[in-house]
């Protein structure tokens, strides 16, 4: 029963949501450098942090399957990584945008923090192809699993790595020697940070009950046609 | 109208206010187009299990027509 408590995990994110965005436009202050286009930043920063976080979610839950062989693992962790890229689409396009709107330019290739999160996107876009190549399902989740682990792995590190570069132009939103976020700003983003970390999570449970579903139709397809559409299939083996 | 800006200094009217609409509407657009996907994938279920009650019921409906009919055949 995945869709157990969906439609009260819905209406919280909903509601954080709207506190967040309210929050973003009625009550965090323009930040005195960047203007107003600081407020996408409540949208992205989260963004990216849940979808980073999701991709190492996706990793333990295959850690999960490839540790007791329960396929509902395996497609844990398929939900996961797909809805983290999902949300990789969204801070790619919500970074640019910014980008845009700060530098000038969509996109710029000496800043580490974009180039990074680009090859984090790009490796868990192979993770498809490399899935759906596998025909046999037993191989394929345990192969994929393998793929979740490691690239799993590779996005702290990947973080920490950039973190320790030197940037000159990427903002960085917490804990800086110059003080960090104000209070006002600090809120609001927890906000919205807890808006779209529960959004993730709707959004994983939402998906895993549509696959819950559809697998159970087709279960129910199989035990109704059985009799009906494969008579030969049953009766080959008494012929031969 | 004024009122709401008096009471929402954060309200931005400047050069940045494109750009920020733009990217929250990108982020609403790609929500809207996950629902739009999957509402097509739950359309594509509730079909397939019509036809699974059609065919169950056509099926029982078949059953208690001819009852015997199974046995003659098992027994051919």
């Amino acid at each position: 029963m995945y869709g157990k408590g969906l439609r009260t995990l819905s209406i919280a994110t909903v509601a954080l949501l709207a506190v967040g965005l309210s929050l973003v436009f009625f009550y965090a202050p323009i930040e005195t450098n960047q203007g107003f286009i600081q407020k996408i930043f409540y949208l992205h920063v989260p963004l990216a942090i849940t979808a980073l976080v999701g991709f190492v979610v996706g990793g333990v839950f295959a850690i999960a399957h490839l540790r007791s062989g329960n396929r509902k693992w395996d497609a844990y962790s398929y939900v996961s990584i797909h809805m983290s890229v999902i949300f990789g689409v969204a801070v790619l396009l919500t970074g640019s945008i910014w980008a845009k709107a700060s530098w000038g330019h969509w996109w710029v290739w000496d800043e580490p923090t974009l180039v990074s999160f680009l090859i984090v996107f790009l490796l868990y876009a192979t993770y498809y192809p490399f899935r759906y190549a596998i025909e046999d399902p037993e191989r394929q989740a345990r192969y994929a699993s393998v793929f979740a682990i490691t690239a799993g792995a590779f996005v702290p590190l990947n973080f920490l790595a950039v973190r320790m570069t030197q940037s000159l132009v990427h903002p960085r939103v917490f804990a800086t020697a110059e003080g960090g976020l104000p209070n006002s700003m600090l809120i609001t983003f927890l906000f919205c940070f807890a808006g779209i970390a529960l959004l993730w999570v709707t959004l994983v449970k939402f998906e895993l009950t549509a696959k819950s579903a559809s697998g159970q139709v087709k279960r129910l397809r199989r035990a109704l046609d059985a009799p009906a559409t494969s008579p030969s299939s049953r009766v080959a083996p008494e012929v031969s | 109208m004024h009122a709401l800006l008096a009471a929402a200094p954060a309200l931005p009217l400047g050069e940045g206010g494109k750009y920020v609409a733009g990217a929250y509407i990108v982020f609403v657009l790609l929500l809207v187009i996950y629902v739009g996907i999957m509402a097509a994938k739950l359309q594509r279920i509730e079909r397939e299990l019509r036809d699974l009650a059609g065919f169950a019921e056509a099926r029982t409906q078949g059953e208690e027509a001819a009852p015997g009919r199974e046995e003659a055949s098992s027994n051919v």
